[in-house]
């Protein structure tokens, strides 16, 4: 999910008239609920647009270690700084995971790292909010996994399959990590006076930012429509923002919390929780690099990269004097 | 075999559980800031395992103290000056080499003194430390891989490897000193003397630098009074204000 607002070459879908013989054919497979697989023949803009999304997935993990990491060293037990160090080391090895995927279509890790850090590829909105205390990593496991997990569970039967396994690997480790953020901030939620407004303060400042990670309305999404029909979307932005809400608001009410949206009642007729939407104005700022934390979280990401160049090449050039040796030796 | 005397045993255990502690914290803070994805999942990993030998060896520590308290509350309720740790693991990270060199002097150390611990006649400390053994044989094949890599790797990873190795040094020594403490497991069988540790160490140390294309210092100057508690370096103190600080903050609340 955390892919947001990706680009396709076009808006709106090509009708079959317009499709070459082996576009149709391709279609015919995704229709027929038939993986794509890295050495079949695929449409340039699908793979493109793969790349854009799982690369943006990708980059999401490793960032998003940055904000619970900035808890790391303040965990208040050592059981809490355990999990919480399992936690990020588990979004560390999802980012290998899906770089790996985006790898099988003919781009590389390294060139997706360049693209993050030239500005030219983004990351999940959320990671550019600040988690400001102890509660928030609680509220990141229950509220950002948790929304994660409501994408992700679609995207296993994505049409592209090493991105569809993928999926289904990372869901469950993710479904762990919300169930223990719920934990977390059930402990603060039933704590002293102090712990309670703690968690209180993480739910009505992550409230927004966690509706907005699954993208703007479908209405304004142009290029849902053919990712839909790729099946690289499999459901659209507001039918997941409504389950992610119908799920967590009983979760609110259940912790005693307040709601962090006034707006927020059950509608009968519906059967589902009416709620406010989002501020898209703010969204649309966090994407230009307007977020509480856009500059600090790249300028991070850039100085470990930039600072792990002599480690990087140091390895590279023991790993070529071995095999140097190795050849000689033969 | 002597009786152990509790006030002996605890020294032992908070010293080990301690060393853990504050190696795993540093650890902990590259979280995010690695030079590549695979060292950010291998440097949790590190941090992770010595926190969970932590819990282990501080539960046992509580336990022997026998005033009710809990592993948390030694970690994070206990000032300066009563940290046993070794002043080496609470030097700051430095560069990516300079915390793969001392995690390496550090884990040489981990992994010759556990597989003693392992056998000894604490059944408790024997549980632990076989536990521990499996975990520190694998992070001293890694960081000893690393240290090889970046000192036999290029020009300027050999000189930072060197000046990690240089500046860490004299901290190596205070791994291997006795005191009544130590004379103490010794009689009851618990652990070894450190001092007798030090050759296989320094074969170890040795054959790993030798690879490194890296030059042990000489001079046998040791930093210490960390394991003692007589003196810790000044960068304890902003460790432990971090790591306590919730603690501290809002006392007695279940986390
Ligand atoms: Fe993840
Ligand atoms: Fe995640
Ligand atoms: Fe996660």
């Amino acid at each position: 999910m955390y892919a947001q607002m990706i680009k396709t070459a076009r808006p709106g879908i090509k009708s079959r008239e317009e499709m070459t013989d082996q576009e149709r054919e391709f279609q015919d497979k995704i229709d027929n609920d038939i993986k794509i697989e890295p050495r079949d023949w695929m449409p340039e803009d699908y793979r493109k647009t793969l790349i854009r999304q799982i690369g943006q997935h990708a980059h999401s993990e490793v960032v998003g270690q940055l904000p619970e990491g900035n808890w790391i060293t303040r965990a208040p037990t050592l059981e809490r700084k355990a999990i919480l160090l399992a936690k990020v080391q588990d979004e560390a090895g999802h980012g290998l995971y899906l770089y790996s995927a985006a790898e099988t279509l003919g781009v590389t890790r390294d060139d997706l790292v360049e693209r993050l850090h030239e500005g030219r590829m983004k990351y999940s909105s959320i990671f550019n909010y600040p988690t400001l205390n102890w509660a928030d990593i609680g509220a990141v496991g229950w509220l950002v996994d948790g929304a994660a997990i409501i994408n992700q569970v679609a995207l296993q039967r994505t049409s592209y399959g090493p991105y569809s396994r993928a999926m289904v690997r990372i869901c469950k480790e993710e479904s762990f990590h919300a169930r223990q953020g719920y934990h977390a901030i059930m402990k603060m939620a039933f704590g002293t006076p102090a712990q309670k407004k703690m968690a209180q303060d993480a739910l009505n400042r992550l409230w927004f930012p966690s509706l907005m990670m699954f993208g703007p309305s479908d209405k304004d999404s142009v290029h849902s429509e053919q990712s839909m029909a790729w099946k690289i979307k499999v459901k659209t932005n507001d039918e997941l923002r409504q389950q992610f809400v119908d799920q967590t608001v009983p979760q609110i009410e259940y912790l005693g919390l307040d709601l962090p949206d006034p707006g927020i009642t059950w509608n009968e007729e519906r059967e589902h929780y009416d709620f406010t939407d989002p501020d898209w104005n703010e969204f649309f700022d966090v994407l230009k690099g307007n977020g509480p934390c856009n500059t600090d979280r790249m300028r991070d990401r850039k100085a470990a990269w930039d600072d792990g160049q002599w480690v990087r090449d140091g390895l590279l050039a023991h790993a070529r004097k071995k095999a140097a040796a190795r050849v000689a030796a033969e | 075999m002597a009786e152990v005397d509790n006030t002996a045993l605890l020294q032992f255990l908070l010293r080990t559980g301690d060393n853990t502690l504050i190696l795993g914290h540093r650890v902990s803070e590259w979280c995010g800031h690695a030079p590549i994805l695979e060292e950010d999942i291998a440097l949790a990993n590190t941090a992770l395992d010595l926190i969970g030998q932590t819990q282990l060896w501080l539960g046992y520590a509580a336990e022997v103290q026998g005033m009710g308290k809990s592993a948390d509350d030694l970690a994070f309720l206990r000032d300066v000056w009563d940290f046993r740790n070794v002043l080496l693991v609470e030097l700051p990270n430095g560069d990516f080499g300079q915390t793969l060199m001392r995690q390496f002097l550090f884990d040489a150390w981990h992994s010759i003194m556990l597989p003693r611990l392992a056998k000894g006649t604490d059944e408790r400390v024997r549980e632990i430390a076989q536990k521990a053994v499996k975990e520190v044989s694998y992070h001293v094949e890694r960081s000893a891989d690393t240290v090889v890599g970046l000192g036999d790797g290029t020009e300027e990873s050999h000189a930072r490897m060197q000046a990690a190795l240089d500046y860490l040094y004299p901290y190596v020594g205070e791994l291997f000193e006795s005191d009544e403490v130590d004379a103490a497991m010794v009689d009851a069988g618990i652990a070894p003397d450190p001092a007798s540790l030090r050759d296989e160490y320094d074969a170890l140390v040795g054959r790993v630098m030798e690879k490194a294309t890296l030059t042990v210092p000489d001079g046998s100057f040791a930093h210490k009074g960390g394991r003692t508690g007589r003196m810790h370096t000044e960068h304890l103190g902003h460790l432990v204000s971090s790591m306590q600080w919730l603690q501290r903050a809002y006392p007695g609340s279940e986390w």
